[in-house]
């Protein structure tokens, strides 16, 4: 019952976290882009319920930053004025649509933000477009083509398989980290972020095929041989035929375990990519070219909000291998 | 013997293999080390030329194919252009760093797992199961880039440890011990961070293949003979469940080394990552191909250790020899 409940808890916090990545442009409060020179590594906003007069607020309202000091004094807030936050506000520059704002000179950086004054929120809601889809792009391109070449080893058996897994020898025989760098080496460095984003995503998922496709090569060796299938066989079943009907279907559980698996590992595969400076480039956010400021250790120690995009990837990672767990269960019951 | 040979053999293989595969791709890459200089008003055409033509860069691929196996056979691994020197010299003390973290990190990784998986199998209670399930699954949920960072940030804060590098000031000078203990220093953190990133994988193997032998009938036939719980444990159940455990020794040398290339550009260790980093960076492609070669070699060298092991491990393999 524990196992279901964390599996439903898993794939809800999943789905919330891809969609509001995909709607970032209306959950976020500000463009990802937006700068605020003046207020560099501004600490999270508090939001308060109640006011100077005691008196208590259902919704919560900010203060802005006080004016005096500049850039060196400490954040102070000006107790003078309070911004309640409101929901579905529209962005007079832009007109676009946000859920939820306040009203200038206040604002409402509920991740503090980063060395040039961009929401912390924002950019983590944009990142999360980039890197967690980026995973799941790669995933997809590389289960698909792990699958379909360990379909053909498995079943066509003989010189195919032989070719097929000699060459999946060759790409286990690397560390995958160098592997992956090595290819990206070779690319060209300097890419605008849209096209650094499908390179990526395209070297991640194809750099990786060899352990999909020994997976199902083995799923699909054994079942080449099952009764049914020679049955199939010798009704005069085409090879399309018992691909399509007898093997694919069988080899769905061990691919689809494999993919759960997969993915966090070719998100963090992004987020290292762009960390180390050989992803997705500024000013477009991922949690990986997030986490570069950490590299400087006066931001590393002193700015906690800096961390978040590296903390939000635990989160995902818990919920994918939850996911990874139960289809795993759900593939052999037996062992369970 | 024989078997051995024909790993080893098998391993030769899948370094050619890597080498002509890792060099088709940095030869179809656009654009090379010099490509920049093109830019540079100063730098006419008829220099670039010469200098490709000095580096061999306008023969045809097969003939560069061998030219560079020729030198890979000298042991110099090709040039580095950015270096000016060739590839070896550069390349072999950041393996040497490079294996000194990750065979540490493998060492004491499996010197902590295999203990605290077969105590973990023989815990009855649901509480300590479910405790240790949440913990191990919590920590695999940790990426590598984060345990570096938090690490590298508990140096910064407490001053306990170095923040980064291998040597501390005044290394020259110190005597062996010295430098043994100052190099141990600089290790503490990048092994502790590799360590426990690789720690509830293995853990969760060594108590699912141990819980597997654990119900055969010889286990309970030991018990019944009156052999204490340790003796039955480590003397009995482990050997018959270490066939895939040690297949997995030769994966965690892998895992590892993807691993430590993050977290040596992270701790700046002076291994094979910061070089790759800056190789990569330069479009320095021979320097790249040198270092996934060695990159490869030491995996090799771990699945060959792990081929070992089995070896010793399984009478089985042993006896298919004779």
């Amino acid at each position: 019952m524990s196992a279901r409940r964390s599996l439903v808890l898993a794939c809800a916090f999943l789905i919330a976290i891809h969609v509001a990545a995909l709607g970032a442009g209306f959950v976020a409060p500000y463009p990802p882009t937006a700068q605020n020179r003046t207020l560099p590594y501004a600490p999270p906003t508090r939001l308060h319920f109640v006011d100077e007069a005691r008196r208590f607020h259902l919704l919560p309202f900010v203060y802005a930053w006080s004016e005096e000091g500049g850039i060196d004094a400490a954040y102070r807030e000006d107790r003078g004025q309070a911004f309640p936050v409101r929901l579905l506000v529209r962005d007079d520059a832009s007109g676009r649509l946000h859920l939820f704002g306040v009203d200038e000179p206040a604002r409402l950086f509920l991740l503090g933000t980063d060395g040039f004054g961009r929401d912390q929120l924002s950019r983590l809601l944009h990142g999360a477009r980039i890197s967690l889809f980026a995973g799941l792009i790669a995933t997809a391109l590389s289960a698909g083509v792990g699958w379909l070449l360990g379909l053909c080893a498995g079943f066509y058996g003989r010189w195919v398989d032989a070719l097929v897994m000699r060459a999946a020898d060759v790409f286990l025989a690397l560390p995958w980290l160098y592997l992956l760098f090595a290819v990206r080496a070779v690319l060209p460095l300097h890419v605008s972020p849209v096209h650094a984003f499908l390179l990526i995503v395209v070297v991640i998922g194809l750099v990786d095929w060899a352990r999909p496709a020994r997976l199902v090569r083995g799923v699909a060796l054994s079942v080449r041989e099952r009764n049914y299938v020679l049955a199939a066989r010798g009704f005069g079943a085409s090879d399309l035929y018992l691909l399509r009907r007898h093997i694919a279907p069988a080899t769905a559980g061990v691919l689809l375990t494999q993919a759960a698996l997969l993915v966090p590992q070719y998100v963090l595969a992004e987020v290292t990519l762009s960390f180390l400076g050989l992803g997705v480039s500024e000013p477009v956010p991922s949690w990986g070219n997030m986490l570069t400021a950490l590299q400087r250790y006066h931001v590393l120690s002193a700015y906690w909000w800096m961390w978040v995009p590296g903390i939000a990837l635990v989160p995902v990672f818990l919920a994918y291998f939850v996911l990874s767990e139960a289809l795993h269960d759900r593939a052999a019951p037996a062992s369970h | 013997m024989a078997w051995l040979a024909r790993r080893a053999l098998h391993g030769l293989v899948l370094l050619f293999g890597v080498s002509l595969l890792s060099f088709l791709l940095v030869s179809l890459a656009p654009g090379d080390f010099f490509a920049d200089m093109r830019l540079n008003p100063r730098i006419s055409e008829a220099t670039l030329r010469a200098l490709r033509a000095r580096h061999g860069l306008d023969r045809p691929l097969p003939e560069r194919y061998v030219r560079w196996m020729a030198s890979v056979a000298r042991g110099e691994l090709g040039y580095s252009f950015a270096y000016d020197s060739p590839v070896a010299p550069l390349l072999w003390p950041r393996l040497r760093n490079t294996l000194l973290l990750t065979g540490t990190a493998t060492a004491i990784a499996w010197a902590l797992a295999v203990p605290i998986g077969v105590w973990w199998s023989t815990r009855r209670s649901a509480a300590a199961r479910h405790g240790l399930s949440a913990l191990t699954a919590l920590l695999l949920a940790v990426p590598d880039i984060l345990l570096g960072l938090g690490f590298l940030l508990l140096a910064v804060r407490t001053g306990w440890f170095p923040a980064g590098g291998m040597t501390g000031v005044g290394h020259e000078g110190m005597s062996t011990l010295g430098r043994a203990a100052d190099i141990a220093w600089h290790l503490a953190l990048p092994v502790a961070a590799l360590v426990l990133g690789i720690l509830p994988v293995l853990v969760r193997h060594v108590r699912a293949s141990v819980a597997g032998v654990a119900q055969a009938p010889f286990v309970s036939a030991a018990r019944a003979h009156g052999l204490p719980e340790w003796r039955i444990q480590f003397g009995h159940v482990l050997p018959a469940a270490a066939n895939p455990l040690i297949s997995l020794f030769g994966l965690s040398v892998a895992s590892l080394l993807s691993t430590s290339l993050l977290i040596e550009v992270v701790m700046s260790w002076p291994g094979l990552g910061p070089l790759l980093l800056e190789a990569i960076l330069a479009r320095d492609f021979h320097l790249v191909l040198g270092l996934v070669l060695a990159s490869t070699l030491l995996l090799l060298g771990g699945s060959l250790l792990a081929d070992l092991m089995l070896l010793a491990a399984d009478p089985r393999i042993r006896a298919e020899r004779t």
